[in-house]
């Protein structure tokens, strides 16, 4: 006979605290290896659930947390309707089209700046004191600049988002650079290669992961500041409908602003995690 | 092609608050062509960084590297390099990689595929062409990392380890065919290995280096791979009693060294 404390194996703490014993073919210890697919659908479901209870059994005003129910009544009168004389998709469409067009100017200035700045000295002494300079500021701070410098049009809103977004792309392309092995790239200049052709077949490669890291991470900042741009005399866009709707307490349309910003930037983000499984599989592994 | 490393030194910087390191001091080596230079010794004698000065990777602290009476500036496509670890380019497919220095070159994707294959087959990789390197073993990457280094016909080969993670019986494979290439096409080889054995039966001289300062303590002139070459079977070049009188030198040498470093 075994004895029975001893046959039901480590404690509980010193079994949570050990990597778990992995399926056929998987390989032992890989942080964070796991499914979670499911048990994130089942956490939404449980926090709409909670959302659902609490307006239900009236723990609070509907002025503070409207019911699901109103939420989505308010979005199907504003997609029928539009919301101030302006059709719901037109919001969604200017404030897509502000967001990316500032990711994109972002993406075409920063990346080759980042690069440069990761290559060279002279570039990285240039451009490290403004952009350190300017990256902690909250965009907030300098809206007031911005108006007065490119006044109140469509500039001044899209260059907002764009420093917003600059800044954590150049320093991904900046630290990119540094992700080659200095065994890549003598193999290459073995060979005869350029210093372009080392950039090009070597560097820039290898900086992949860093840099679509950098586009992810840059993109949230745009979203996190659209609603500080859409507050310059905007009348269209879902920052701007999210604002005038918290001056009249229209607490539903705050809401459901706040919902569809988030699925478009969720949207985004899962495009950029398929992009990156296409595109650096490699990621980590060598 | 000849090379002539003369009175060479290399001092690492002091950093982080630790001395200079005084990888190699005084290092005098002539390498003609065709000859095969194997170099043994110690871990941290500096084979690696006499390796990365021939390659120009390196330049040294005193001293001169003259090659074809030009004195080595920095790399180029005369000399390929077998690195001892994470070389390989994992965005590319097995045959990418070893097509890369052809690419690099500017050879159109068909001629240098062609190549490439050949390559592939004679190191045995025939059927990985399109696996991402990243996925292969060990051993399969070290030969893919051999194959890219042959497919340019470079005139000296720099060989760091390169058939450290093979399994015996591929090694020897591995050390036969290095031998075959390097007899058709009279290629000078500087070849480092941690294997007596192997450095006796490939090289045609012999190098044992010494740590703290790095330094090359014995040369010998080696005719095994000369026997192998004009048609003695390897397993019976290893067997013959000058093999192992040899062998047993050189791992006295060695064991003296290690010892008298602990
Ligand atoms: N970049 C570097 N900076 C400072 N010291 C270095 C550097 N590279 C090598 N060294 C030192 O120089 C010495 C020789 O190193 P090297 O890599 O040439 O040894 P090795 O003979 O190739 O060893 P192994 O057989 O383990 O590969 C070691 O003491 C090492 O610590
Ligand atoms: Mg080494």
């Amino acid at each position: 006979m075994t004895d029975p404390v001893s046959s039901k194996g480590p404690g509980l703490l010193a079994r949570l605290a050990r990597a778990r014993p992995t399926k056929p073919g998987e390989i032992y210890g890989v942080p964070g290896q796991g499914n979670t697919f499911w048990l994130s659908i089942a956490s939404v479901l449980v926090l709409l659930f909670i959302w659902w209870l609490v307006t239900a059994l009236g723990l609070v005003k509907p002025l503070f947390v409207p019911s699901p129910q109103a939420v989505v009544k308010k979005f199907i009168q504003i997609w029928n309707e539009g919301f101030t004389n302006t059709p719901f998709l037109e919001h969604v469409l200017i404030s897509t089209f502000r967001v990316f067009g500032a990711f994109l100017l972002a993406c075409a200035i920063g990346l080759p700046l980042g690069l440069a700045m990761g290559m060279s000295p002279l570039m990285r002494g240039i451009f490290d004191p403004p952009i350190e300079f300017y990256r902690p500021i909250p965009p907030l701070a300098y809206l007031p600049l911005m108006i007065i410098w490119f006044g109140i049009g469509e500039t001044s809103k899209v260059l907002l988002i764009f420093l917003s977004v600059f800044a954590p792309i150049v320093l991904g392309a900046r630290s990119g650079v540094k992700s080659a092995a200095i065994e890549q790239i003598h193999a290459a200049y073995s060979f005869g290669a350029t210093r372009w052709q080392v950039m090009r077949h070597v560097i820039l490669p290898s900086a992949m992961p860093e840099i679509l890291t950098a586009m992810r991470v840059g993109i949230g900042f745009g979203w996190t500041t659209l609603v500080a741009a859409e507050m310059v005399a905007a009348t269209k866009g879902l920052g701007y409908m999210v604002l005038s709707a918290s001056q009249f307490l229209q607490t539903p349309v705050v809401i459901m602003g706040i919902f569809v910003i988030a699925i478009i930037a969720f949207g985004f983000d899962l495009l950029m995690r398929f992009l990156e499984r296409r595109l650096v599989p490699w990621k980590g592994r060598m | 092609m000849s090379l002539k490393i003369d009175n060479v030194s290399v001092i690492y910087p002091a950093a982080d608050g630790r001395p200079p390191v005084a990888a190699l001091s005084e290092i005098n080596l002539e390498i003609v062509e065709g000859e095969f230079v194997v170099a043994l010794g110690a871990s941290g004698c500096g084979k690696s960084t006499l390796l990365n000065l021939i390659a120009g990777f390196l330049s040294p602290s005193t001293g001169s590297l003259v090659l074809d009476g030009r004195t080595v500036s920095g790399p180029g496509a005369d000399r390929a390099v077998v690195f001892q670890k994470h070389a390989l380019l994992p965005w590319l497919n097995v045959i990418d990689n070893v097509a890369f220095g052809l690419e690099i070159q500017g050879i159109a994707k068909q001629a240098r595929h062609k190549t490439a294959n050949e390559f592939i087959q004679l190191l045995g990789l025939d059927g990985f062409q399109n696996s991402p390197v990243y996925k292969l073993s060990g051993g399969m990457q070290q030969r893919v990392g051999i194959a890219r280094a042959l497919t340019c016909d470079p005139k000296v080969l720099l060989m760091d380890e390169p058939l450290g993670a093979l399994d015996a019986l591929t090694r020897e494979k591995a050390q036969e065919l290095i031998l075959k290439i390097w007899g058709e096409t009279r290629k000078s080889v500087f070849f480092i290995t941690h294997s007596v054995e192997e450095a006796l039966f490939m090289g045609t001289k012999l190098i044992v280096m010494s740590p703290r300062p790095g330094r090359i303590t014995h040369v010998f002139d080696l005719p095994f791979s000369r026997l192998f070459q004009s048609g003695a079977p390897a397993r019976q070049v290893k067997a013959s009693p000058e093999f192992i009188a040899l062998r047993e030198k050189v791992l006295n040498i060695i064991f003296a060294d290690e010892e008298a470093v602990e």
